[in-house]
């Protein structure tokens, strides 16, 4: 194909409208991330705290927070989205849009993310654990000076594996009135049958997930290095 | 006053787990004593609830019967706040040496500190360089614990245990993942503590070697009950409990199987280095073979347990001459 074949294939694709739409998604990702780690965090530890190997096992508790966080998670998110929309409405006043899209993302990421919080914790060494008790500590400062320091490298797998998931719930938000590269792909892609626009987007969004394992795999390797023999 | 030595006391102690509805006692009415400056042993097979029986002592562990006091205070009645101060003052190292692997060798230590607020940063580094030294670890401070040995990491484990002055020390284990030549540094190490700082030492373990090196009293749990306490040569020459004989079988001498009756001597202190054996038989008409045996120390000196075979007419003077001098005399059934 000649140069001007490949400009004429990809003659629909507006680039301000490209990176109005990548912008679009970034800030989805950027906010609904931050809010997701902010709530999910706390959530797992409390999961944790409260479970059957944690430092305050609570059955009642663990099973019906538990619960709550499986419901979520087993919910489709474009039906959670839909099924948030009065909630959307009244947290961010509108549920179209950058805005809307946030209040069903966080929703929709913080008890998948606060599942995997869980579960980096439970892998920490249980004699670190003990040893900590041992020296007088408190729950909060096993949380938050052992724990977490301890975990930090799953955290941050944790957090890399929640920001793709969120990458792939902003492209469905599109879908239902978010905006961003979702909301590209399906308007034009799909019902305009442009391909072009449609090979743009998917590209962009490789290339975003990409981005974001190669820098959560970086974090990790430079927490775990530490860890393991030279 | 006698009490006053009592450092630690265990009252009709008992621990329960239930599994799958039905309830196991893994320990069950233990009664345990441990004074002031003394290194105690308390050894079993595995199971036996040796682990569960030291985590008492700081409360790791909850008895589900019985009580256990630290110097003085039921540990029971102790506020979160006052169950983390006595804590403080009771060190503890474990089998896997429970280090945070996202910290150094000196953080580590420093945390110690820090959990507790004692002192300010600057007099906190000052004790953690003083703690790195005594431990022998100054040259690998700034090392992450993957990057250290297990003796090392043990050595990590103590200087972090004696942070905040404790007054006791539980050990876990603390040399059963170690090579020989480490475990020998690491007894060593936990001797000279016990010595320079006056430190009560609680070791637990399933090797009488450990305690035969180390202790000056030792207690043989089994099945979750006390069978027997006292001195380690007591226990580990005269075992009443079969649970004791059981366990100090692997330090007795081996002789290769032999028609005459043997006898077993054991002596200690100046005695073991002494002449004892020759001066037994001299001028009388017998002789005296040894079969097996060895001279090696205890906690408190050196000791001779030997297999022999004393023969001739004046068998019966050479064994009087032996029991006068304070020889311990018992005939041994192969």
């Amino acid at each position: 194909m000649t140069l001007d074949g490949l400009a004429a294939f990809f003659s629909h694709v507006d680039i301000a409208e490209v990176l109005l739409a990548s912008g679009d998604t970034l800030m989805m990702l950027i906010v609904s991330l931050a809010l997701t780690v902010l709530l999910g965090l706390p959530l797992g530890v409390w999961l944790w705290v409260t479970g059957p190997a944690g430092l305050n096992p609570n059955r009642l508790i663990y099973s019906v927070v538990g619960l709550a966080v499986n419901v979520l998670r087993s919910i489709p998110f474009v039906i959670l989205f839909i099924l948030l929309i009065p909630v959307t409405l009244a947290l961010a006043g509108t549920s179209l849009g950058v805005r809307g899209a946030i209040p069903p993302l966080v929703v929709g990421a913080t008890p998948f993310f606060a599942r995997l919080v869980e579960n980096a914790l439970r892998e920490v060494d249980h004699t670190v654990i003990e040893a900590t008790r041992a020296l007088g500590a408190s729950t909060r400062q096993i949380v938050v000076s052992t724990m977490l320091p301890e975990a930090r490298p799953s955290l941050i797998a944790a957090v890399t594996v929640t920001a793709i998931a969120l990458v792939s719930y902003t492209a469905m938000a599109g879908v239902v009135g978010a905006g961003g590269l979702g909301d590209l792909a399906v308007r034009y892609g799909y019902q305009r049958f442009q391909t072009d626009v449609m090979l743009v987007t998917v590209a962009l969004i490789v290339v975003l997930v990409q981005a974001l394992q190669v820098l959560g795999d970086r974090l990790v390797a430079r927490f775990y290095r530490r860890t393991t023999p030279n | 006053m006698n009490n006053h030595d009592v450092v630690i006391k265990i009252s009709h102690a008992a621990k329960d787990f239930r599994v799958r509805g039905q309830c196991h006692a893994v320990l069950d009415g233990v009664d345990l004593e441990i004074r002031r400056g003394e290194v105690f042993g308390i050894v079993g097979a595995s199971g036996a609830g040796k682990s569960t029986l030291i985590r008492l002592i700081n409360r790791l562990e909850t008895p589900s019967r019985g009580t256990v006091a630290v110097g003085g205070d039921d540990l029971s009645r102790l506020s979160p706040g006052d169950l983390s101060q006595k804590r403080h003052k009771i060190g503890m190292i474990f089998q896997q040496f429970g280090l945070l692997s996202s910290k150094t060798a000196r953080q580590n230590v420093l945390y110690a500190l820090e959990l507790a607020r004692t002192g300010t940063p600057e007099s906190r580094r000052a004790t953690v360089d003083a703690l790195l030294e005594r431990v022998g670890l100054t040259p690998h401070a700034g090392k992450y614990p993957a990057q250290l040995s297990g003796g090392q990491k043990q050595r990590v484990g103590i200087a972090r245990a004696l942070a905040n002055d404790p007054e006791i020390l539980l050990c876990d284990e603390a040399t059963s993942a170690l090579d020989p030549e480490s475990t020998a540094e690491i007894l060593a190490l936990l001797a000279e503590l016990n010595r320079t700082l006056g430190l009560t030492i609680v070791l637990v373990t399933h090797e009488m070697e450990v305690v035969r090196r180390a202790c000056d009293r030792v207690a043989i749990l089994d099945h979750g009950r006390l069978v027997e306490v006292g001195d380690v040569a007591e226990v580990l020459f005269t075992p009443r409990s079969a649970a004791a004989q059981a366990l100090g079988r692997v330090l007795m001498p081996h002789s290769p199987t032999d028609a005459r009756p043997r006898l077993r001597l054991t002596y200690f202190g100046a005695l073991a280095n002494s002449s004892v054996l020759g001066a037994a038989t001299q001028g009388l008409g017998a002789s005296l073979s040894i079969l097996a045996g060895q001279i090696a120390t205890l906690k408190s000196g050196p000791y001779a347990d030997l297999i022999v075979v004393v023969d001739g007419k004046d068998r019966d003077a050479a064994l009087d001459r032996l029991k006068t001098r304070g020889v311990q005399v018992a005939e041994e059934v192969p």
